[in-house]
């Protein structure tokens, strides 16, 4: 009989499996891994959960996934969508976080919630400088889950990963 | 109408009002006043279309439930209707693509062109403000799949509310010509808000199932929040109170047509093409 990789190799692996949008962060460090499941037939079940409704990523994720399991002996991979409980900034990793301020993204910084939404995002800091006197420039940035903003002690523009 | 057609047709609801706002949102690609504001339009579609996806291919399951003659009571348009004589079962793209106008479900005010920017933000803003009690009340369903979209659109319609919101105060409280021209918009689609609080027979039997909505309360939520943003807006609530309706029962305005002509080009014409 076959042997197959067990579910804590197959969550390793997922490691090297970027977001294609923002590519130094894995499906890992964002928090959209939800599940691996390997049945004793060899099928592997990867269960992610949308970041945000309509990302285009997700189904470029979903076949990198896919291709990354492939490549690595498994004929028969499922990708399982689960909405809920709905995404969160909280999942994303603190080694995501960090990564995402090194690539020039300030990352999300408080705990997320409804009600937070409806308050400005209070003190982003510049990723560049580290200052908090920042402004916002347009709540919608060039994907969903990111809003523009500049800092005005560098000028840099930057994009800052909303909480969400 | 047994439960199956109620299901059905409210989970359509739901769906129909998501796609048909986003295409009309779709059109303002390239076209917006300024980038971010084109970006906010896009991006808001995008989650338009992500919500309506799995209630479309929840649709599909549930169509591909139905009898034959449930099926054939229900939906008439006969490109769907292909599908199945062709031996297969629908899809979640088959439903969104192979409809008529006669078998759309969404509320007239979400099919009307977009006009000017205060006619699409007016329209935007009316629609945010039922979404966003609505998907909250929804959470509560009895349905799986209904109350995790509501639970994950929550967040994402929290988002366009107050973007919609920020704009009728801006042009509400602007100069005079952007205030007339914002209180005009309020007015001319007035008349379309009243279908969104009016039953229809899947409302009633939704909430009676324990799957819909009340409502009646979204319509007192809904009434606060535009009295709260015209009142910041200085801008006048309309009082006239006769309100258009047909859209759930499928009885549309003639722009339905069009929206579908240009939206389903490429299914009708290649049929199951894909990306």
């Amino acid at each position: 009989m076959k042997s197959y990789a067990n579910e804590e190799t197959v969550w390793a692996w997922l490691d090297n499996v970027k977001d294609p949008e923002v590519p130094v962060l894995s499906v890992r460090d964002l928090g959209i891994i939800r599940g691996v499941n390997i049945a004793e037939d060899g099928v592997a079940t990867v269960t992610i959960t949308p970041t945000y409704s309509g990302c285009p990523a997700m189904d470029v994720i979903g076949m990198n996934i896919r291709m990354a399991l492939a490549g690595r002996g498994f004929t028969d991979v499922k990708i399982a969508m689960q909405l809920s409980p709905a995404w969160t900034t909280d999942w994303m990793s603190e080694e995501g976080k960090r990564k995402l301020k090194e690539y020039g993204i300030a990352p999300p910084a408080r705990v997320a919630g409804i009600l937070a939404l409806f308050e400005e995002e209070k003190s982003v800091a510049c990723p560049r400088c580290d200052s908090t006197d920042t402004r916002l420039v347009s709540n919608h940035g060039s994907t969903a889950c990111k809003a523009l903003y500049q800092c005005n002690s560098c000028q840099e523009p930057f994009e800052h990963f909303k909480c969400h | 109408m047994n439960q199956n057609a109620h299901q059905l047709n409210y989970t359509l609801q739901l769906a129909d009002n998501l796609l048909i706002h986003a295409q009309r949102l779709g059109e303002w690609c390239g076209h917006g006043p300024i980038l971010e504001q084109d970006i906010a339009l896009t991006n808001t579609c995008l989650d338009h279309i992500g919500a309506a996806r799995p209630l479309y291919e929840y649709a599909a399951e549930q169509v591909n439930k139905l009898t034959v003659l449930e099926r054939q009571m229900l939906l008439s348009s006969p490109a769907l209707e292909q599908v199945f004589s062709n031996g297969k079962t629908a899809s979640e793209d088959d439903i969104a693509y192979l409809r008529d106008a006669w078998d759309f479900k969404n509320v007239l005010l979400l099919e009307q062109p977009n006009d000017d920017w205060a006619f699409t933000m007016a329209k935007c803003f009316f629609i945010d403000a039922f979404h966003f009690p609505f998907y909250k009340a929804l959470q509560a369903s009895n349905d799986k799949v209904l109350a995790a979209v509501a639970e994950k659109s929550l967040k994402e319609v929290t988002y366009h509310l107050k973007w919609s919101s920020e704009w009728v105060i801006r042009l509400g409280d602007g100069t005079d010509e952007s205030h007339e021209k914002m209180q005009t918009a309020i007015n001319e689609r007035w008349a379309y808000t009243g279908e969104l609080f009016q039953e229809s027979e899947a409302d009633i039997a939704a909430l009676a199932g324990g799957y819909g909505v009340d409502l009646s309360l979204i319509r007192a939520a809904w009434n606060e929040n535009i009295a709260k943003v015209f009142a910041a807006a200085k801008l006048t609530i309309p009082t006239n109170d006769w309100m258009q309706k047909g859209g759930k029962d499928g009885m549309h305005t003639e722009h339905l047509g069009y929206i579908l002509a240009e939206m389903q080009y490429m299914q009708r014409a290649y049929p199951g093409m894909e990306w």
